[in-house]
């Protein structure tokens, strides 16, 4: 009886974690210092000149992350000099998936011409401020007077893909918004992806 | 030497027969075995309304999805300790439907899979996320429970004893 309970409890609390809390839309970010794959630290207070940031959660074996490299470089691309860089981070823990590591993070990104920062979060401490839950999985956040606030969380577009008739690209369109002065019209999605490889125990 | 060559040859015709018979027949199990159909969240809702006193166990995964794959056997497992019992176990693949043939189907033959695998037949990923549960990210694996009006959803990896266990709780 007693290892029934005990097991209620896990399952309640598992069942909890799958909801962390995380920002909404709207929150203010907490700036961090993660260290990038050229070993320099990267914070958002570093960006000057930003206006705000396209915060990318991918990492290196998610298939559907890997689908979408492509598309976050050229979001970079497009956005780095109107003042929306992408910032990526994995959220993986290397011990729990080896190809997690930080040399295959920095072989991933020489291979795929990264051309954004990729950050190590070790215990996922941002991840979990963020409240990423998957590969890929975007935040977007706008800088204002009150700090950097969250004003996107989602997919970057609907058609993992490339088949969509009907594609949306829900990233592109929140920055165009942001940078005409006006709020995103969509500003939440969901999208299948990869869960997040937490460390284990 | 004629009658020789004469029963030879029908020894011959008779192994050919026997041998393209057996091809026939591991083909036609093959492709039974094999099946994968789509299925839509309406058809689900269907099959599901129409099962009564069964007990759904809807499993959401992927042939790409590592923690999707580990946990297959723990609700073949499942399946297996309930086949005299009302349960259902329904694998729903999110795949790519252009995989169904080359990834999906293959894997589900190599895998030796004996419950019943449905590969999933929506568009709108925003409407069908939602949809299957509001507290769904989006993130797999992903398992819901459907008892009559009882729904519960998890977004997370079962062990076999979480499985079992949280099926008997279903209330």
């Amino acid at each position: 009886m007693k290892k029934l309970l005990l097991m209620g409890l896990v399952l309640i609390s598992l069942g909890a974690c799958a909801q962390t809390g995380g920002y909404k839309v709207g929150d203010v970010v907490k700036d961090f210092a993660l260290k990038n794959i050229d070993n320099k630290t990267v914070s958002m207070a570093d960006y000057k000149d930003a206006k705000g940031f396209i915060v990318v959660f991918t990492c290196n074996t998610c298939p559907v992350a890997q689908a979408y490299q492509d598309r976050v470089a050229e979001l970079n691309n497009s956005f780095a000099a109107k003042g929306y860089p992408v910032i990526a981070i994995n959220p993986n823990d290397a011990e729990a998936v080896p190809a997690e590591s930080f040399e295959k993070m920095q072989a991933e990104a020489k291979g795929k011409n990264f051309n954004y920062p990729y950050l190590l979060d070790p215990d996922h401490v941002v991840t979990k401020q963020f409240g990423a839950s998957r590969t890929p999985h975007v935040f977007i956040v706008n800088k204002t007077d009150k700090g950097n606030t969250v004003e996107y969380i989602g997919a970057i577009d609907n058609d993992p893909e490339g088949v969509n008739a009907t594609k949306e690209d829900y990233v592109k369109n929140a920055i165009n918004n942001l940078s005409s002065g006006k709020k995103p019209v969509v500003t939440s999605t969901k999208a299948v992806g990869c869960s997040i490889k937490w460390k284990k125990g | 030497m004629q009658l020789l060559s004469k029963t030879y040859c029908q020894y011959l015709r008779y192994i050919i027969m026997r041998t393209f018979l057996l091809i026939c027949l591991s083909l036609i199990s093959y492709s039974l075995s094999a099946q994968v159909k789509l299925l839509t969240l309406d058809e689900l809702d269907k099959r599901m309304a129409a099962g009564k006193d069964t007990t759904y166990v809807v499993n959401f995964w992927a042939t790409w999805c590592a923690p999707c794959v580990a946990e297959l056997p723990n609700f073949e497992k499942l399946r297996v300790a309930n086949l005299k019992k009302p349960v259902k176990v329904i694998l729903i693949s999110v795949d790519f439907k252009s995989k169904l043939q080359k990834e999906v189907i293959p894997f589900v033959v190599k895998n030796q899979i004996k419950a019943e695998v449905f590969l999933l037949n929506e568009t709108d990923q925003q409407k069908y996320i939602e949809r299957v549960d509001p507290k769904w990210t989006g993130a797999i694996p992903a398992t819901l429970f459907v008892k009559q009006k009882i729904r519960r959803f998890y977004e997370q990896e079962f062990t076999e004893k979480q499985l079992k266990n949280t099926l008997l709780n279903l209330k």
